[in-house]
């Protein structure tokens, strides 16, 4: 699977087959401070990815 | 898989589940709702939106827009290298499309030097920036009847923390949709207070707007960086803290009896001041005595 990780600028290749929630947890990624994109849409943390999805993680902290 | 809890959609959005439509229509909703129940302003007042071209400040300043509110766009440009200069082209390209009048004021123009060059004096960036911040934001929001800031339910809750953190009751009463009605002072209002950040940075991607989710990058020597973190472990556990904290706070002030403290006038600027001088003069003061 492709994914970009926003706030630390880096894309990496990962295997992986489950939910959302559970990459962010492998990813040690607190669900509370990201949205995810799922092939341009936006998903819920419950969705299920497949190793073919491209998956942004985006963070929703901004500012000061 | 979760669905929205209104239809049989997919859900993009969990506590409250919702797809994109019913999402949308939930979070103005709540705007709304917050607008209303705290009596924030009405149509009559004119509004100016303290706007940073962030998701925050961008999203009020739409739904604003598109509810028939007289608004327009105030906009500070601290001079923070590779950031502000960023976001500011994405609100100036934002207003022109929504027709929204925007007026951006420097630190720059105003105080000679831009918030960088002052960091090279002074070590708190978040310090300097807020109280130069804040001065020019009322001294340009003269001709308005509110000020809206796009502060959300993270930036409320962590507020409040921090004031608790450093044990500081004297601003625990600034923490709500409103702040009091001062003479000198344009009165601030934050309709996005029972917002989430997430749910905030949700709105913007599903809207389509054009802003950066980047964070200042003097963020890390904040203390409110800290209190953040904390603050999104404990959600994560024990889901609600941040909503559960603003309740318990605006119940709490409503008990507290403040202490009606006299406002003076600043003498060399004329701004509303706790003491003779105001802590922008000062702080120029010092910066200009620097060199």
């Amino acid at each position: 699977m492709k994914i970009f990780i926003e706030k630390d600028k880096k894309n990496i290749e990962k295997k992986f087959f489950g939910k959302t929630f559970d990459l962010l947890k492998l990813l040690n990624i607190n669900p509370e401070t990201v949205l995810v994109v799922k092939n341009g849409e936006l998903i819920s943390e419950d969705e299920t990815l497949k190793d073919s999805d491209t998956v942004k993680i985006l963070s929703v902290i901004s500012g000061g | 898989m979760g669905n929205c809890s209104k239809c049989k959609e997919k859900a993009i959005f969990l506590n409250p589940n919702f797809c994109k439509k019913h999402f949308i229509d939930y979070f103005e909703n709540k705007v709304k709702k917050t607008i209303k129940d705290y009596g924030l302003f009405s149509k009559k007042d004119k509004i100016a939106v303290a706007c940073s071209g962030g998701k925050d400040s961008t999203t009020i300043l739409f739904i604003l827009k598109k509810s028939g509110f007289n608004v327009e766009a105030l906009a500070i440009n601290e001079g923070i290298d590779s950031y502000r200069n960023h976001t500011l082209v994405d609100l100036k390209k934002f207003c022109k499309e929504n027709k929204v009048k925007l007026k951006v004021v420097s630190f720059k123009e105003e105080f000679e030097n831009t918030l960088d060059e002052m960091l090279k004096q002074r070590k708190n960036p978040c310090t300097v920036c807020g109280i130069f911040r804040r001065n020019l934001m009322n001294r340009y929001s003269k001709d308005y009847d509110k000020i809206v800031t796009g502060h959300n339910l993270d930036d409320e809750a962590q507020a409040v923390m921090m004031n608790l953190f450093t044990a500081n009751v004297d601003l625990l009463d600034k923490s709500n949709p409103k702040s009091k009605k001062i003479k000198g002072f344009t009165q601030r209002i934050k309709p996005l207070y029972f917002c989430s950040e997430k749910e905030v940075a949700a709105y913007a991607l599903l809207k389509g707007f054009e802003v950066g989710f980047t964070e200042c990058p003097y963020v890390h020597k904040a203390f409110r960086h800290d209190v953040r973190s904390a603050l999104n472990n404990f959600e994560e556990e024990h889901k609600g803290t941040k909503l559960n904290i603003l309740k318990k706070h605006l119940k709490n002030i409503s008990k507290i009896k403040t202490s009606s403290e006299s406002i003076a006038y600043c003498s060399e600027c004329g701004e509303p001041s706790r003491g003779k001088i105001c802590k922008a003069c000062k702080l120029l003061s010092e910066i200009q005595s620097f060199k």
